[in-house]
């Protein structure tokens, strides 16, 4: 198959492009929650998007609040932003970090106003920053404009065999082209860990890899009250098949095909070292990785699934592919891609591969997927340790 | 060509089962990805989809064997044939 040059998206004022054109209401913590929700409520064609921390943290894990905040303003997929938080200082923190893509963006503070007059005040500029936004057209973007993140779940046996080798191939074929490419779940590679640390570009990334992976794997141990058999695998993955957390990390790593990850980055860090395979330091929870990666700058995101992963994130959308065909019927209402004929041998992973490029395309241009017409939103926040 | 067991790589000891179920002594077709190459094998229990099949008898201690790599240990004993999974499988990990 040809793979097309370029997609249709949206040009940002960073240089960057976006595969959708939201207007976000974001709280800067939990109790925003409710005046960012008001906002979306009055202004049409706006998103909350609420999420249950941002209060009391300090050190690594206030960072990380942070980090993934303005992260998330900055998304390409993101058009313009309303930050919205209890006390002016954090507020403005993260209106200045966003404000340095160019894109508009402003922050209202509750304390002294209210909910009812900081929601006036705030919708007002919501509604100007959202027709304004509805004027902006796609236009033709190069294919290196696409950052494509991955995160298989509820994964089965058919995830290892057929589902993420099919993203593996997409990787294999687009990788040469210039794209960004970003996979995560460090716990989720235990077992296979030695086999992927081999697959750094450089010693250094090779190594950095390693620390990452085994401060991760220390953490659990500590942490761990049996043998993680009710987590990891999780029912779902045992009910599908899969025994151990090693079968489970093999099948997990079959997502990057032969590419070499170039560094690995903090969660929601953004890459700069330029085209190519990043590993990010992230949880395996779906929802959790998939809002990391979109904060580190991702605009398109593949989720391979064996038993039947629903997750969506509002900014960055999630394509769906399974391999199992048990899956595919009874919940079909959430898969995009299909590639179940890879175990009945009526399809090679080469013909899944372009398919599954194509479903991409498709929903870089503007189809929606199965989890954005279904109103998953799933935007949760990783949380490193408990608050002050 | 029908296929109801696929094999990942020459040396793993299991193979999974892709058809919606085998059942108690099924002349079974594997295919083994690795070099495409074929062999069959009669399974002792049932099997659902995605779950493994032994390809060999396998004691306790021995290492289960899939993508060609280490995924665990045997903690019961399993016949050629018999099902694979967390009765008879644990990690060697957590």
């Amino acid at each position: 198959m040809e793979i097309p040059k370029s997609f249709l998206g949206y040009k940002r004022e960073n240089g960057r492009a976006g595969t959708r054109n939201h207007v976000i209401i974001l709280p800067v913590d939990d109790i925003s929650n409710a005046c960012a929700e008001a906002v979306a409520n009055n202004i049409k064609g706006t998103i909350a998007l609420p999420h249950s921390y941002g209060r009391l943290q300090f050190g690594a894990d206030l960072e990380l609040h942070f980090r993934t905040m303005i992260g998330t303003g900055c998304n390409p997929n993101v058009a313009a932003v309303i930050v919205i938080g209890i006390e002016p200082k954090w507020t403005k923190k993260i209106v200045d970090g966003i404000a340095k893509t160019g894109k508009p963006v402003e922050g209202f503070h509750i304390e002294r106003t209210g909910d009812i007059g900081t929601t006036m005040k705030a919708s007002k500029k919501a509604q100007e920053f959202v027709m304004w936004a509805s004027e902006k057209q796609r236009e033709e973007c190069p294919l290196s404009d696409l950052w494509i993140s991955v995160k298989c779940g509820e994964s089965d046996t058919t995830s290892g065999l057929a589902a993420n080798p099919t993203v593996g191939n997409l990787m294999d074929k687009l990788e040469p082209l210039g794209v960004h490419l970003c996979f995560g779940e460090t716990s989720e590679l235990t077992g296979a860990e030695q086999v992927c640390a081999t697959r750094g570009a450089t010693k250094e990334a090779s190594e950095k890899f390693m620390k990452t992976w085994s401060s991760y794997n220390d953490f659990i141990l500590k942490e761990a009250t049996d043998d993680l058999s009710e987590s990891q695998p999780t029912a779902g993955n045992i009910a599908g098949g899969l025994t151990t957390i090693e079968e489970k990390a093999f099948g997990n790593f079959q997502k990057i095909g032969n590419c070499k990850f170039i560094d690995v980055l903090e969660p929601a860090e953004e890459p700069t070292k330029g085209k190519g395979l990043y590993f990010m330091d992230t949880s395996s929870a779906a929802e959790e990785c998939v809002t990391l990666q979109a904060a580190a700058g991702f605009n398109i995101h593949l989720f391979p699934t064996g038993q039947g992963n629903i997750v969506g994130n509002p900014i960055e959308p999630v394509v769906k592919l399974t391999a199992n065909p048990l899956t595919v019927k009874g919940m079909g209402e959430h898969i995009d891609c299909d590639v179940s004929k890879i175990l009945s041998r009526e399809m090679n992973l080469s013909e899944a591969g372009d398919e599954l490029i194509k479903t991409t395309l498709r929903v870089a241009n503007g189809r929606l997927t199965c989890a954005e017409a279904l109103g998953h939103r799933e935007f949760v926040m990783t949380k490193l340790y408990r608050s002050a | 060509m029908a296929t109801d067991i696929i094999i990942h790589d020459k040396k793993d000891n299991v193979g999974v089962v892709v058809i919606e179920k085998i059942t108690p002594k099924q002349d079974c077709a594997c295919w083994i990805m690795e070099d495409d190459s074929s062999t069959n094998i009669q399974s002792v229990d049932e099997i659902p989809l995605g779950h493994k099949i032994a390809m060999v008898d396998l004691k306790e201690g021995d290492t289960i064997l899939k993508y060609g790599h280490d995924i665990g240990k045997v903690v019961k004993s399993i016949k050629k044939g018999e099902h694979v999974h967390v009765h008879n499988v644990k990690t060697k990990k957590w």
